[in-house]
């Protein structure tokens, strides 16, 4: 990172060259085909943060296709950052979608295995997985430097560049492996990386540690994921039964604090009015957490930015990075 | 050994149509080991229909017979009688086994008893488990022995992924993490900076994707001896 040259000029690598605390939101796509629902989301977003997520069938749920989606956020003037998972295509879909997308103005993508598709609407689908996440870091990589595609044959023409990204799960298992999985993605060319949701700070300054022991941190840049919690139940989903997460117990006890008012009533007993004000106070209480995070996540060396992950509740990411003091967003 | 189980009664009867004279074949190898198309389970089979048919008030005939295996035509052979005579073949063994026998004899009707699951082994009685996907580059020299194509719900070949948890993949709880045990198992070994290599993509055309796969060996075929 040392060098000054930029390997594709795009918003988000500009910020994090110039040594600015990034900051990137997430806009999942609808499971429609109306791209008014993109352009809604994208005005919540607009001046919240440099570069925005587009994810690509999220959970293995169809929805419009990241790189349509990332289009219209491009015409929208905003930076999307194309997610891209190896369940739904193949390395010849991927490439020619790659191609594609930097025609249409995509200049940032997120490499992703993707999730397994039992997860979504369609399990009994057939699955590709024909690569990886890393393998395919380095297939991006090449095209781009190497003017290559991934067979060797050479690529004549304008060769597709992006700024490339991938994910880290600092807290799923084997938790001893998950820097040097990381080191390969490095290896493997990813430039920077955004984090799974972080609530456990100290967890993660121990992953930042040994990050640091290794030299990643200077090799790649570092974004760590937050997201708002909605709920107590939430809370406790999260970190009872999702792999790679950890909430501690003080978060799920503020999420439950912050609903007092409204304390041992069931829902069914509740007016409208009622359960609107507690879903407030429960939303106010996690964009708070939220924004404590950041501060805390700010501090730690290394961590070059926050990936701010509002699924479905897009409108709390202007307040978040405002609460944080991440804005306005510096001009690069 | 390849691993299968029997397709459930419904489906079978649906399958035999309106046949007169059915013969139930078994097979003596894996099918006999995994308990679900050996000379046992073909005889209860026989049985089973026999009751379905007196139930359902359909006049049948249905005979069982066992083959050493299915899968080579000279066992097949010994039984050919009984498959020209029968209207139709309910075939305990698997897959191949099913084609084989329509190779060998392409004036029979033959329909498969089971559903042919995996090549696999028990692990302890009555739980087989998948361990090789047959995709014709094997790797498990670089895995510790462990394999990622048929234990991997995403086939990592540069795993684990973000969904290990506690030793199991997200996928479903039974599932052991292919990659927790890689890791363990290398670690163990001292031979973690194997899996600290970038692996790149798999040359899937040695599996199935290069489409069906054949296998000649010049040096033990007949015509050599004959030239």
């Amino acid at each position: 990172m040392a060098d000054n040259e930029y390997t594709v000029g795009s918003k988000l690598e500009r910020i994090l060259k110039a040594g600015h605390f990034a900051v990137t939101g997430e806009l999942g796509p609808p499971q429609s085909a109306d791209g008014d629902v993109i352009r809604k989301k994208a005005q919540l977003l607009k001046g919240a943060c440099d570069a925005v997520n587009i994810t690509d069938n999220q959970t293995a749920i169809v929805r419009m296709s990241s790189i349509a989606s990332a289009a219209i956020l491009v015409q929208e003037g905003l930076e999307p950052i194309m997610q891209m998972t190896c369940r739904d295509r193949n390395r010849l879909a991927i490439q020619s979608d790659l191609l594609g997308a930097y025609a249409l103005g995509i200049r940032n993508l997120l490499a992703l295995t993707g999730d397994h598709q039992t997860f979504g609407n369609h399990p009994t689908a057939k699955n590709v997985f024909d690569m990886d996440s890393v393998q395919l870091i380095q297939m991006v990589t090449a095209m781009r430097d190497e003017k290559m595609f991934q067979c060797g044959d050479p690529i004549k023409g304008q060769e597709p560049r992006f700024f490339v990204g991938g994910a880290a799960a600092p807290f799923a298992d084997p938790i001893d492996f998950r820097p040097y999985r990381l080191a390969k993605k490095v290896e493997a060319g990813v430039q920077f990386i955004q984090t799974q949701l972080i609530y456990d700070i100290e967890g993660f300054k121990k992953y930042m540690e040994k990050v640091r022991e290794l030299g990643l941190h200077e090799k790649v840049y570092i974004l760590a994921g937050v997201g708002p919690l909605k709920s107590p139940g939430m809370a406790r989903y999260m970190r009872d039964n999702v792999p790679g997460l950890r909430v501690p117990d003080y978060i799920v006890d503020r999420m439950t604090a912050a609903g007092k008012p409204w304390a041992g009533k069931k829902k069914d007993e509740m007016t409208k009015e009622e359960r609107k004000a507690r879903s407030q106070a429960w939303r106010a209480e996690g964009i708070k957490i939220c924004i404590e995070l950041i501060q805390q996540l700010r501090e730690i060396e290394g961590v070059a930015g926050v990936h701010i992950m509002a699924i479905e509740w897009e409108e709390a990411v202007r307040p978040i990075a405002e609460g944080a003091g991440l804005l306005p967003r510096p001009e690069v | 050994m390849i691993v299968a189980e029997q397709k459930p009664l419904e489906e079978i009867k649906e399958l035999l149509g309106d046949a007169e004279k059915v013969l139930v074949l078994g097979c003596g190898t894996c099918v006999t080991v995994c308990f679900a198309g050996g000379a046992r389970e073909a005889a209860i089979m026989a049985s089973s229909l026999r009751m379905a048919s007196k139930i359902d008030g359909v006049q049948r005939i249905i005979n069982d017979m066992t083959v050493q295996r299915q899968c080579e035509w000279e066992y097949l052979d010994q039984v050919a009688d009984e498959i020209r005579d029968a209207d139709v073949v309910l075939s305990l063994g698997c897959g191949v086994g099913v084609q084989a026998i329509v190779e060998r004899f392409p004036e029979a009707w033959v329909v498969p008893g089971l559903n042919t699951t995996f090549m696999g082994m028990p692990v302890e009685q009555g739980v087989w488990v998948e361990r090789c996907a047959g995709c014709g580059d094997c790797i498990l020299g670089l895995t510790g022995g462990i394999c990622p194509i048929a234990r991997c719900s995403k086939q990592l070949l540069n795993g684990p992924c973000g969904g290990s948890q506690d030793g199991k993949c997200e996928v479903d709880p039974s599932i052991d993490c292919a990659w927790q045990l890689i890791y363990d198992r290398l670690k163990s070994k001292g031979k973690l900076d194997l899996m600290l290599k970038i692996q790149p993509p798999k040359n899937w055309q040695k599996a199935r994707h290069g489409g069906p796969r054949r296998i000649v060996r010049e040096d033990i075929r007949l015509h050599l001896e004959e030239e």
